[in-house]
């Protein structure tokens, strides 16, 4: 039977010219050679790579909004703290905008009334702000569950080594959690991401083949 | 993955044709002739070509160039990225790493479609910017009500913000297929898929016929109908031969999963430029890499499935 007209044994007439063309010119026949191929590596065999030692989780740091961070710059923890739960006469742009199981949560429910630089868990144990993760996990554990193996969340770095995580707080505000848009700038050198109340405005869409035409 | 085919080998000696393809009424000895004359008029016609170079047209496969060769050819690339751009680069060729293969996850529960993918990747990539526009990943904008469906999909939306309610958007790009119909489509095998998956091209045996890009289903093959508008300010100087280094006029380009990055264990472009963390990258080989938790725990499919393509790009939803 004939082959088709693809398979190589009829391809080889084509090569015909070329062939002459490399007697022409001297060029050594392009045989398969024996040396090592350069873009060529080992087979993907299963055999796994051995996984990056004791990888460093590096998270990116909390956006604290400008002027009230630290807390304790008016809150020293002497003074006695109504911890009944009440909409507050103060801290506007925060209860504003709160919308974070509103009917039954209020600020005391994370934020520590004698600590105020830290947060604390149901259970009473403090935590700081840069493990806030754990506070947010205690309602939203199967989050949580997926942001330790890097399916939830944002990363960057080495898929290959150490890479930054970005905490729950650089993309949802913990008041209104609901992501909406996240603002990236450069503060002292470092990548500061932080949730915005507004929605991203898209990148200019690609040009129709009609615009593009003369 | 299929099997690589062997590259086409000139036979030493004279080539006896099987008897049915022989034109009837030319001897052997004329034929070869007459085909010698054309193919030496032909070289000297390309010859007077602006740019042209029977050093490149001679190139060996990528795959069989090795040491000095492989060295000479990157540095050529150098001097013509210094020559053309003004700028200095540097050219390697890093093959795959043993033991990886790489999978990508793309959440469509969380994609905003702000197309940040789109131009991250335009920037790292050295895409021509405008005449041609050249963009590696398209995002379409889709219904809710129609689910994944390319007849109610819109490539050219654009809202004042996004998402937009009742949308969703559904980010294409080379799919980096283990059957790769742009493999099996090339006639000067200028395309290939090498062990870590990466569909790669080799612009200088690439001759432009776009027979790949008509057999991707995926519409992830672009052409460079014009020499690429790139300004020399933006070209990224960390360039793979076999992936962003800028491309001549009249190749077809694709993406390479950031090549330059992705062997040397760096996230590609578009996973760090995603403002939502959709984007997940990582070695299926290993299974504590993120893709391998998506795979294991999300519910994932692939785009064209019936299709037989079998991509190494998965879509997923994780909530």
């Amino acid at each position: 039977m004939r082959p088709t007209w693809f398979t190589r044994s009829s391809r080889r007439p084509r090569l015909a010219p070329l062939l002459a063309l490399a007697l022409l010119t001297g060029w050594p026949a392009a045989a398969s050679s024996s040396e090592p191929k350069a873009g060529a590596a080992a087979p993907a065999t299963a055999a796994k790579k051995p996984a990056a030692a004791a990888q460093v989780i590096q998270a990116t740091s909390p956006p604290f909004t400008e002027g009230i961070f630290p807390c304790s710059g008016c809150h020293d923890g002497k003074e006695k703290v109504n911890t009944a739960r009440r909409d507050l006469g103060f801290h506007d742009e925060q209860q504003s905008v709160f919308a974070h199981d509103a009917e039954h949560r209020w600020c005391l429910d994370c934020h520590d009334a004698q600590r105020r630089d830290q947060l604390h868990l149901t259970n009473g144990d403090l935590v700081p702000f840069t493990e806030s993760y754990r506070l947010c996990g205690q309602c939203h554990g199967d989050k949580l569950r997926d942001w330790r193996v890097g399916v939830h969340g944002k990363r960057i770095g080495n898929w290959d080594g150490a890479r930054t995580t970005f905490l729950c707080v650089n993309c949802h505000n913990p008041h209104t959690p609901l992501f909406k848009g996240v603002k990236e700038s450069m503060v002292d050198g470092k990548l500061l991401v932080m949730p915005t109340l507004e929605r991203i405005k898209p990148e200019p869409r690609p040009r129709r083949p009609e615009e593009v035409r003369p | 993955m299929s099997p690589p085919r062997p590259l086409p080998v000139l036979p030493a000696g004279p080539v006896d044709l099987a008897p049915d393809l022989r034109e009837p009424g030319l001897d052997p000895e004329r034929r070869a002739f007459l085909r010698t004359a054309a193919a030496g008029a032909a070289l000297a016609s390309l010859a007077g070509c602006k740019g042209f170079s029977t050093e490149d047209f001679f190139r060996r496969h990528f795959n069989e160039l090795s040491g000095p060769a492989l060295k000479r050819v990157l540095q050529k690339v150098e001097a013509t990225n210094k020559a053309t751009w003004g700028r200095d680069t540097t050219v390697t060729a890093e093959g795959p790493l043993p033991g990886v293969v790489f999978g990508y996850g793309l959440d469509l529960s969380r994609c905003i479609g702000c197309r940040r993918c789109v131009y991250a990747c335009v920037k790292e990539n050295n895409q021509s910017r405008e005449r041609p526009q050249i963009h590696w990943i398209r995002v379409l904008e889709m219904d809710k009500e129609h689910g994944v469906d390319l007849t109610h999909a819109e490539h050219y939306y654009d809202p004042a913000t996004v998402p937009q309610p009742g949308k969703f958007y559904f980010p294409v790009q080379c799919q980096q297929c283990r059957n790769p119909p742009c493999v099996k489509a090339c006639p000067t095998q200028a395309t290939w898929k090498q062990a870590d998956g990466i569909v790669v091209i080799d612009y200088d045996w690439c001759i432009g016929c776009r027979c790949c890009m008509s057999a991707c289903p995926y519409g992830a093959r672009h052409f460079n109908l014009g020499e690429p508008n790139l300004p020399a300010a933006e070209l990224n100087p960390v360039q793979h031969f076999l992936g962003n280094r800028p491309r001549p006029k009249g190749v077809v380009e694709k993406c390479t999963f950031c090549v330059q990055r992705s062997r040397q264990g760096r996230y590609t472009a578009c996973v760090e430029a995603c403002p939502v963390g959709a984007r997940k990258f990582g070695n299926l080989l290993d299974p504590e890499s993120e893709i391998r938790k998506v795979m294991e725990t999300k519910r994932v499919f692939i785009f064209k499935e019936e299709l037989a393509t079998q991509p190494q790009f998965y879509y997923f939803y994780a909530t």
